[in-house]
């Protein structure tokens, strides 16, 4: 058997793609957050909120309305956000003049409401959602067992993430919005409606919030506290990016996701904080994070 | 003279409050009974609000104000952080008037506060907990571990797989004092039975989520048995992604720690044909089906699990003494009341008749379950079959051997 580090080969090689995994959740969520970040300069932590809201909305279209695992994970990003465009027009589009402390505030305190009211509603020892009956099993690639349903975790979260991307670095529709956010009252005198732009961009970014929700709901069991667990990674991820670059999160959020799987190997007690301490190394010599555009 | 609309009010408050004082100053003082858990996070279907309800019962079974008793029952949710846990004990000794501190899960915050209560010579009563350490080097004479420890876990579920074949182990351990210690109970029993641990990985506790990395590490690891030295939400979840990852096909899995609350949130599907110990289940008898039906409407989301049940015959044993005391005298001395505690015989509903050792450990009995098949089941909660029974004397470490410093001194 081939050591590496000694470490055997395969169970190296085994973690290296269970990194890739999470990585995955990583990259997904904190691309909304650095969306949103870049296009209304909201530090916006409730997405760990609406992330949960994500898969408890799964959990519900199943458990009241027998809609399945697939067309949940359509429904589910549109229901939330359009929960997001709601939250976005009626609270925090109120404090896009003000410094982005309050919108930090604002919806750190909606994470709170929005977890409090599952909690008190649902418990916090979880609710149960099975993997979709063509993706149970799992293939055995010699050096581990590789459930089908991680693998499409991470198809599904690559073919997002690069999506989101092309559409705003390739498009019209992306130029429009970069050019918002560069000089919004010229983009207005040319006839775009900034403020219904601003929003839209928001309730995507909520969207892909959901849907990570959900591809995490039939792997971890639906809790109001599953955000939590994520939240503070990833915006240690996004830092590490480049507040608001795109490809930025993206990269950083499956590197990270590789650097903490094999943490886990070499010595699991500190796998929870060596993404920060790669956040602090990143902030003390390149300030802008990765891929952050000087300012 | 111009009267603030503040002073005003307050003026009216307090002589609103006037008769309520006079009233409770007649009859005897009031005890305290604060119930401190984690009540929004991880641990909290295992305590959280059930387990007020569950104190709360105690009053009304005992019936205390027929008996003359004023009792009052607060409570708090110390988020499973020991700093934060200890300064709402001091706060609630100091200030409120507090005499009891109730339930406590998290072996770490537990352990932080009974070192409060027995600086401030108060009562701490650990239902949730589970670390042998607090009947062992850090008991105390203000305290009583009620319900269950790590090593009664360790010896019915551990010993019960090692029994069955399971000679080989791999631990996947909360990184805290509770997740160490039932790791070092189990591999007592392992290692005396002629087994041997092949490895253990320790994930941060709390906050792990994704298991897969150690569950890949266990399986290469090629032990008979995986030992999930975890609790509440962990332990769901690495059930779930054992099941996943095809680890409980190649290896046995021993939760040493389930509560029913926790099968709830797995389901039987998943859960089916695993072992666990619990000292309390619903559908024991008579006895513990009659307590459940008294609480059940108060708690309707959430049925009461052996932790919750620890707060029910805590609360019952404590008043039963504090009556046969005297308020007055129950509230003088912490060490005093829990010294008569330990001298008078419990007998519950949830644990039948049961006695306190002088380390401050009630005997309650042992109970090996196996989680039973979705067919079996006749409905919501009917969960367990009763595997084997340990009675209360032989379930835990004996006397000798747990390094108490009070054993033998008295």
């Amino acid at each position: 058997m081939i050591m590496i580090f000694g470490i055997p080969g395969p169970l190296l090689f085994g973690q290296l793609l269970l990194g890739l995994i999470n990585g995955a959740f990583y990259a997904m969520l904190s691309l909304g957050l650095a969306v949103i970040f870049g296009m209304l300069n909201i530090i916006n932590f409730a997405h760990g909120a609406l992330f949960m809201m994500g898969a408890f909305a799964a959990w519900m279209l199943l458990e009241y309305a027998g809609i399945g695992y697939f067309p949940a994970l359509i429904l589910a990003p549109l229901i939330i956000g359009v929960f997001g465009i709601i939250l976005e027009r009626t609270v925090i589009s109120r404090l896009y003049k003000l410094d982005h402390l309050y919108g930090l505030l604002l919806t750190f305190g909606l994470a709170l409401v929005i977890q409090g009211l599952f909690r008190n509603y649902y418990g916090s020892s979880g609710l149960p959602y099975r993997i979709p009956e063509v993706l149970q099993g799992a293939t055995d690639l010699g050096f581990m067992y590789m459930p089908n349903y991680r693998g499409w975790v991470v198809l599904a979260a690559a073919v997002v993430c690069l999506a989101t991307w092309a559409i705003i670095e390739k498009t019209s529709l992306g130029a429009t919005l970069r050019a918002a956010t560069e000089n919004a009252p010229l983009v207005q005198a040319f006839g775009v409606n900034v403020p219904r732009l601003i929003t839209l961009t928001y309730g995507g970014g909520v969207a892909l919030a959901a849907f990570a929700g959900v591809l995490a709901a039939p792997i971890y069991s639906v809790n109001p506290n599953m955000g939590d667990n994520f939240i503070n990674t990833v915006f240690a991820v996004v830092v590490i990016g480049g507040m608001g670059s795109i490809m930025g999160a993206i990269i950083s959020g499956f590197g990270l996701g590789i650097i903490e799987g094999l943490t886990k190997v070499f010595y699991p007690e500190a796998s929870a904080t060596v993404v920060f301490l790669v956040m602090v190394i990143v902030l003390l010599t390149l300030p802008h994070g990765l891929f952050g555009r000087r300012a | 003279m111009t009267i603030s609309r503040r002073a005003l009010l307050g003026t009216a408050t307090a002589a609103a409050a006037i008769p309520l004082v006079r009233a409770r100053a007649q009859g005897s003082p009031t005890l305290k009974i604060g119930v401190l858990n984690d009540m929004s996070g991880p641990y909290m279907n295992l305590g959280g609000p059930t387990s007020v309800v569950c104190c709360k019962q105690a009053l009304e079974d005992f019936g205390v104000s027929a008996k003359g008793l004023n009792v009052e029952v607060v409570s708090a949710d110390h988020q499973n952080k020991p700093d934060l846990a200890a300064s709402i004990t001091r706060e609630w000794y100091d200030r409120a008037g507090v005499d009891v501190v109730l339930d406590v899960p998290t072996s770490s915050v537990a352990l932080a506060v009974t070192n409060v209560a027995r600086e401030k010579n108060k009562i701490f009563l650990c239902s949730g907990a589970a670390t042998s350490d607090l009947t062992g080097k850090s008991c105390s004479p203000n305290f009583i571990h009620w319900t269950y420890d790590t090593y009664m876990l360790a010896k019915s579920t551990g010993g019960a797989m090692v029994k069955a074949g399971g000679d080989s182990w791999f631990f996947l351990t909360a990184d805290y004092a509770f997740g160490k210690q039932l790791q070092a109970d189990t591999t007592a029993f392992v290692q005396a039975a002629g087994g041997k641990v092949l490895g253990a990985a320790a994930y941060p506790f709390p906050g792990t989520t994704d298991f897969s990395s150690f569950l890949v590490q266990a399986q290469s690891s090629k032990a008979k048995v995986l030992g999930l030295a975890n609790a509440g939400a962990d332990t769901v979840n690495s059930i779930k992604q054992a099941s996943e990852f095809g680890v409980s096909k190649s290896m046995k899995v021993a939760a040493l720690l389930m509560f029913v609350n926790d099968v709830h949130a797995l389901g039987l599907d998943s859960a089916q044909g695993l072992n666990l110990t619990e000292s309390f289940y619903w559908d024991l008898n008579d006895r513990t089906r009659a307590f459940t039906a008294r609480v059940r409407p108060k708690t309707p989301n959430n049925l009461p699990g052996m932790a919750h049940a620890g707060c029910y015959s805590a609360t019952l044993h404590y008043l039963k003494t504090a009556a046969a005391m005297g308020a007055a005298e129950a509230k003088k001395s912490g060490a005093a009341t829990v010294a008569k505690m330990k001298q008078m015989p419990v007998d519950d509903d949830c644990f039948g008749k049961t006695t306190i050792r002088e380390d401050g450990r009630n005997l309650t009995p042992a109970y090996l379950f196996e989680v039973k098949k979705p067919s079996e089941s006749k409905g919501p909660w009917d969960y367990y079959k009763l595997i084997a029974t340990t009675p209360g004397d032989q379930a835990y470490r004996p006397l000798a051997q747990g390094q108490c410093p009070l054993v033998g001194k008295a």
